[in-house]
């Protein structure tokens, strides 16, 4: 079986953690110092920079303690010494040291700007890129709405946290070193009662870290379960109106509301805690250097000076505490977000190919467009294959499958559909219908027995190949918000605007599109919702015209589309279906009866297999089918 | 501005918490700046004066100011945050009831992630505007005014030459703010293109992979990607400068009052404590000074998103109930009159969606509406219970003109199983009861039997107690569309609408489910939206719908005699097929 991990996969997994040490899988426990690593880690293509900014903080830090040390000076010798020249100079030497200080600090500051922008943007787009590498299950499972909330929230935790300056908190942290040493250069006295101070802060700030966390992870729960109430009851909007049960949903709404000011208010107020207590440590520590400093400048063992040197160094040896926990909450926030995102980043993408194929799989577009008129691999080189090469012979050979393991979904399904027919499946709901083209795309990889094209099993052609070669027009269209034209071109990219237009025209949706404000460049808005199921539908068949595939997937959509459209929808698929191998899944009367075969599914089983005629002759499962539609019809 | 002198009206159940919250945080202030007022008093009186007792005396004082302080600091912190989780709380409350209180209309302009977005981020913007506001937002102004009043105290000449500082700072901080805003709101657009690129490539997924599209994509969100951290960073590079100009102008009057401050006190005007009393009430109002820039952030976001709430507030339910609004009796005959209805949607009054219908549907009989997509179909029925109403003429359910009627009066005889299947989270037994909270357990499995249901509720794991996925992810379209079918059956309504209910259902289960409702229905009034054909033949009368207007009515015998439209319809999906399979 194609499951097991090869290698290579492993090589193209680190490449996108970048730095982000060893692949780990998904993990409950949240471990804030590992997402934190991990967070850093985007910060280490940035060293040179980075090493910079350290030597201009550190600069910085240095020079802003020379500005207490002189204002000292300045009090003791030259206004306690009556000096005027001294003075002066002392003031001229301050103004230099904090002019060099803060200018330090302001391009420090601007280029870390930078630096953390494009960090934040480099983990923006592993995660981006990452998502694209996830197998189809991932998203199968996993509800857009509720996914996407979760993704821009934690991005946008994030960002928070960095935008706020991490670098002030880093010069503080240097500063609070310096301030340590030049206080034990000065007076080893005063000095060591900062020693005091430190295990006193470090003790208060462990215990509210620790509450607070508890506190934001319930909250963050409690948040979680009042977004997902009202998305559902905001998407459910119409039902509940209908069935007049906006009483109840307002009082569940109402509970969990409450739950959640309750959360905030205990988290927050363990977070807000901090801020006072470092304050009052710091006035703690003044107090302290001020009356220890008097006692000691009455025996004069210092001076006055240096106690006001020492008071000013004493606030600013605080400041950086009392950043940390003001930007307390958003560091938490920022943590758990990474953790999700990471969580995402660490999940294992799409089944491995085999080694060989994994070239080919890397750089599909050159290896494909390389080897366009030629090729199949030697044993030795990558196996490449190319577009023209698929004739559209397809066979399905006893295959079975299941999306959850022991419950096949598809049992023995075995068929050969040569190039260029049409087939039809036809079976009740639940059948397995859309289950047969999800393994035709490798979206999900088949447990047992063979797919064939041409010939080869798919299983040995990178997946990319298997999926070019097939077009797919699906029952839900999908547009983005983009214009009319680069919807169409989504289908071939380097089609020109020409082509494009060809294509709408074979597609019959040219007409529309001129009536548009602004016919072809008209922006479609958030999931299109300016443009009726029709017409979208006839946009998405444009598309696959323009992609020209060997074999096409026609998920058939009559529910919501109109007759007139339907018609021409109908036309359309015709033309398109025209000299491909087309597996359509069948809702419509004439698709069924003009298939070239017609397989009939139930339980993931073949049951019937023939045309139109043969199978009604037959009187089998198909004919009572078919028979139902019309029943009580007599004309 | 305006938009947030609204929301201040939810501020007010608070007063009393952020008054607390303002006087506590009076307190911290005249405590903080206490502090170096007697530090100078230790230097000038204590040491100088080389009396040991005023300095411990002092130093004491100090220790109980701080402790009050801190205390103060708590409470000011306490209270903040009630006040701003309150009014997070009462935000989301009243825009909750508000949504529930809409129309469809009112939804259908607002979208429902717009809603979310509304709930969430934009309240928690405006809750933090409040909390910061009132913790350090306060602050500064606060300590400002101390310190300046303190200055002056110690020595008004030098108090004087502190003010171009202080007025400097002023500047710096307002000009930075007012230019600040625009700069967030381009970001605020960058971020919301990047959230459609990453959206449109978690929701169109199969597409993509279907169409090996993953390298382009990544190059819509890489250019997404770097618009966005281009902003970012101009926004950064700015606030990241604030706090180094704010620092050195504190510097320079630090050495203003050296240098002025050093000469007056060899001149004998000015003590040395005085000096170090002043450098710290500069060094004071610096910090206080600095945590105000980070708030021009919240600002910013937080009268941004106040708009965006107050819109959803302020916004009027389409269909309003008239204050004298009378009730349907308890059981109605169930006819359905349309005289000369006009409808078009908000906002587009150019695109008519309904024009000049008169029709009926008739009691307890099946009547068909059918047509093109935006043929309004949906439209029509969707007059009867009020979800939309009519720009003009009547709609009337016997005789009653819907509008003069309570809408929940309306709803109590219809059920209506909408076009896109909603189903919640719970049990498929709760799903199917939602329509009539109270339904036995009898109730629930004869709906479920109707609505051709049974069969594979207990072909699932847990039968009838089965969990429903998020947006019903373990269940088919075809299944959903029966639960949804069911529901709507439990109520046992007058008037039953079927919204193109069964469109998601393979055609032989289809005519299965119409046999068991004909059956279960039997005596009430069927309104049935389609647009298949076989899904109409046997109504007892059938309205075909076309740009808005109806082009036929009639059985479906009829029709295919005098309609060219109903006969057109008929050949495309089924007529040549049933002569060439009989």
């Amino acid at each position: 079986m194609a499951y097991e991990t090869s290698p290579s996969i492993q090589d193209v997994r680190t490449s996108f953690q970048r730095r982000g040490g060893r692949p780990t899988r998904y993990e409950r426990a949240s471990d804030p110092r590992k997402a934190m690593k991990r967070l850093f880690g985007y910060l280490m293509p940035f060293r040179q920079p980075l090493l910079l900014i350290v030597f201009f903080v550190l600069l910085q830090s240095l020079l802003g303690l020379v500005g207490p040390y002189l204002l000292g000076s300045a009090i003791d010798k030259s206004i306690g010494g009556k000096d005027i020249n001294g003075l002066a100079r002392n003031a001229v030497l301050m103004l230099i040291a904090y002019f060099l200080s803060n200018s330090f600090n302001l391009i420090a500051n601007r280029k870390m700007a930078i630096i953390s922008q494009n960090a934040l943007k480099n983990l923006r787009r592993d995660l981006f890129v990452h998502i694209q590498w996830l197998p189809m299950r991932f998203f199968d499972t996993n509800p857009a709405g509720g996914l996407m909330s979760r993704l821009t929230n934690d991005i946008d935790a994030i960002n928070q946290a960095v935008s706020q300056n991490i670098i002030s908190l880093v010069a503080g942290v240097i500063t609070m070193s310096g301030i340590l040493v030049s206080m034990f250069v000065l007076n080893h006295w005063l000095a060591l009662t900062s020693l005091i101070v430190i295990p006193i802060m470090y003790f208060f700030s462990n215990f509210v870290a620790k509450y607070t966390r508890k506190g934001f992870r319930e909250l963050q729960k409690e948040l979680g379960d009042l977004n997902a109430i009202a998305e559902e009851t905001i998407s459910g909007f119409k039902v509940i109106k209908a069935f007049r049960r906006n009483d109840s949903a307002i009082e569940t709404f109402k509970r969990k509301n409450e739950a959640v000011y309750k959360a905030a208010i205990y988290a927050n107020s363990y977070a807000l805690l901090l801020m006072p207590l470092t304050g009052v440590i710091g006035s703690f520590f003044v107090i302290l250097l001020a009356s220890l400093g008097g006692w000691l400048a009455l025996k004069d063992l210092v001076s006055i000076g240096m106690i006001a040197t020492f008071i000013n160094y004493a606030q600013n040896f605080t400041q950086p505490l009392r950043q940390i926990s003001n930007l307390y909450n958003s560091i938490q926030a920022a943590l758990a977000g990474a953790e999700r995102v990471f969580e995402i980043i660490d999940m294992d993408p799409e089944i491995a190919e085999e080694p060989r194929l994994e070239e080919a799989k890397t750089n599909p577009e050159t290896a494909i467009r390389v080897n366009e008129d030629s090729i199949i691999g030697s044993s030795t080189a990558p196996i490449v294959f190319s577009l023209g090469q698929f004739q559209g012979n397809v066979s399905f050979k006893n295959v079975v499958f299941g999306y959850l393991p022991g419950k096949p979904v598809i049992k023995n399904f075995d068929v050969d559909i040569s190039a260029g027919l049409t087939v039809a499946l036809v079976g009740p709901t639940g059948a397995g219908k859309t289950t047969i083209t999800n393994l035709l795309m490798r979206f999900y990889e088949i447990d047992e027995g063979q797919i064939l094209f041409d010939g080869v099993d798919i299983r040995t052609i990178p997946k990319e190949v298997v999926r070019r070669a097939i077009g797919l027009v699906l029952q839900d269209t999908f547009l983005f918000a983009d214009s009319v034209l680069e919807n169409i071109r989504f289908g071939r990219l380097d089609a020109t605007d020409e082509e494009c237009i060809e294509a709408a025209k074979m597609a019959e949706v040219d007409h529309f599109i001129r009536q548009l404000p602004e016919g072809y460049q008209t922006n479609l808005s958030e999931r299109a919702s300016n443009l009726s199921q029709g017409q979208r539908q006839l946009l998405s068949i444009a598309r696959a015209i323009l992609a020209d595939p060997a074999i096409l997937i026609l998920d058939e959509a009559t529910s919501s589309v109109d007759t007139r459209t339907e018609i021409r929808i109908q036309r359309a698929l015709l033309r398109l279906m025209h000299g491909r191998t087309s597996i359509v899944i069948a809702h419509r009367l004439s698709t069924i009866r003009d298939a070239d075969k017609i397989i009939v599914i139930d339980d993931g089983k073949i049951v019937e297999i023939g045309d139109h005629q043969a199978l009604l002759a037959k009187r089998g499962f198909y004919h009572r089918l078919y028979m139902s539609q019309f029943k009580g019809n007599e004309i | 501005m305006n938009e947030f002198g609204k929301l201040l009206r939810f501020a007010r159940p608070y007063r009393k918490t952020a008054l607390f919250s303002f006087v506590a945080l009076v307190i911290v202030v005249t405590c903080d700046l206490a502090v170096p007022r007697l530090v100078g008093h230790i230097i000038d009186q204590g040491i100088r004066q080389r009396d040991l007792h005023t300095v411990l005396s002092t130093s004491a004082l100090m220790l109980g100011i701080s402790a009050l302080s801190a205390l103060a600091a708590v409470l000011n912190s306490v209270y903040s945050i009630r006040v701003g989780e309150g009014i997070a709380r009462d935000l989301r409350e009243s825009i909750f009831i508000k949504i529930q209180n809409f129309s469809y209309g009112n939804v259908d302009q607002f979208s429902t992630a717009k809603l979310m977005v509304r709930l969430t981020s934009d309240t928690a913007a405006v809750q933090r505007l409040f909390q910061m506001s009132l913790r350090l937002g306060s602050r500064a102004p606060l300590s400002m005014i101390g310190s300046i009043a303190l200055m002056f105290v110690t020595s008004k000449t030098l108090a004087l030459t502190m003010m171009p500082i202080f007025i400097v700072g002023a500047v710096v901080i307002f000009f930075f703010s007012t230019k600040m805003e625009p700069f967030f709101r381009t970001v605020q657009q960058r971020l919301d293109r990047l959230n459609t690129v990453l959206q449109e490539n978690i929701a169109g997924a199969r597409l993509i992979k279907a169409f090996v599209r993953g390298k382009y994509e990544t190059e819509r969100f890489e250019t997404a990607n770097d618009n966005l951290a281009q902003e970012n960073v101009k926004v950064m590079r700015i606030m990241a400068s604030m706090s180094p100009i704010l620092t050195m102008l504190i510097n320079i009057g630090i050495i203003v009052v050296v240098w002025l401050g050093g000469l007056q006190s060899i001149q004998g005007d000015l003590t040395l404590g005085q000096i170090v009393a002043f450098t710290n009430y500069l060094m004071a109002t610096l910090h206080p000074l600095i945590s105000m820039t980070q708030l021009s952030n919240n600002w910013a976001n937080g009268l941004a998103s106040s708009k965006r709430i107050a819109e959803v507030l302020d916004a009027e339910p389409e269909v309003a109930e008239l204050p004298n609004a009378s009730s349907l009796p308890q059981t109605i005959r169930g006819e359905v009159e349309f005289d000369h209805v006009y409808f078009h949607y908000n906002g587009d009054t150019a695109l008519k969606v309904l024009e000049d219908i008169c029709t009926r549907a008739e009691a307890r009989k099946v009547t068909a509406v059918l047509g093109a997509t935006g043929s309004g179909k949906s439209s029509l029925v969707n007059l009867i219970p009020r979800f939309y109403d009519a720009r003009s003429g009547k709609v009337n359910i016997d005789s009653n003109d819907v509008r003069l009627l309570r809408i929940s009066s309306i709803l109590e005889h219809i059920a209506i199983v909408p076009q896109e299947t909603v189903l919640f989270s719970g049990t498929v037994r709760d799903n199917i009861r939602y329509g009539k909270p109270d339904a036995s357990d009898e109730e629930v499995l004869a709906a479920a039997v109707a609505a051709h249901a049974n069969d594979f509720i207990m072909d699932m794991p847990e039968h009838y107690e089965t969990h429903i996925e998020e947006r019903g992810a373990n269940l088919s379209g075809g299944q959903k569309q029966r639960i949804a079918i069911a529901r709507a059956l439990i109520t046992k309504p007058s008037i039953l609408i079927l919204d193109d209910a069964t469109s998601a259902i393979d055609v032989e289960t289809e005519t299965k489910i119409h046999a068991a409702i004909a059956k279960a229905t039997m005596g009430i009034t069927l309104i049935m939206v389609a647009q298949r054909i076989s899904t109409v033949l046997n109504a007892d009368k059938i309205i075909v719908l076309d740009e808005g207007r109806i082009v036929a009515e009639g059985t479906h015998r009829e029709l295919l005699k005098k309609s060219p439209i109903y006969k057109e319809i008929y050949d495309s999906q089924l007529g040549a097929g049933v002569r060439h399979g009989l």
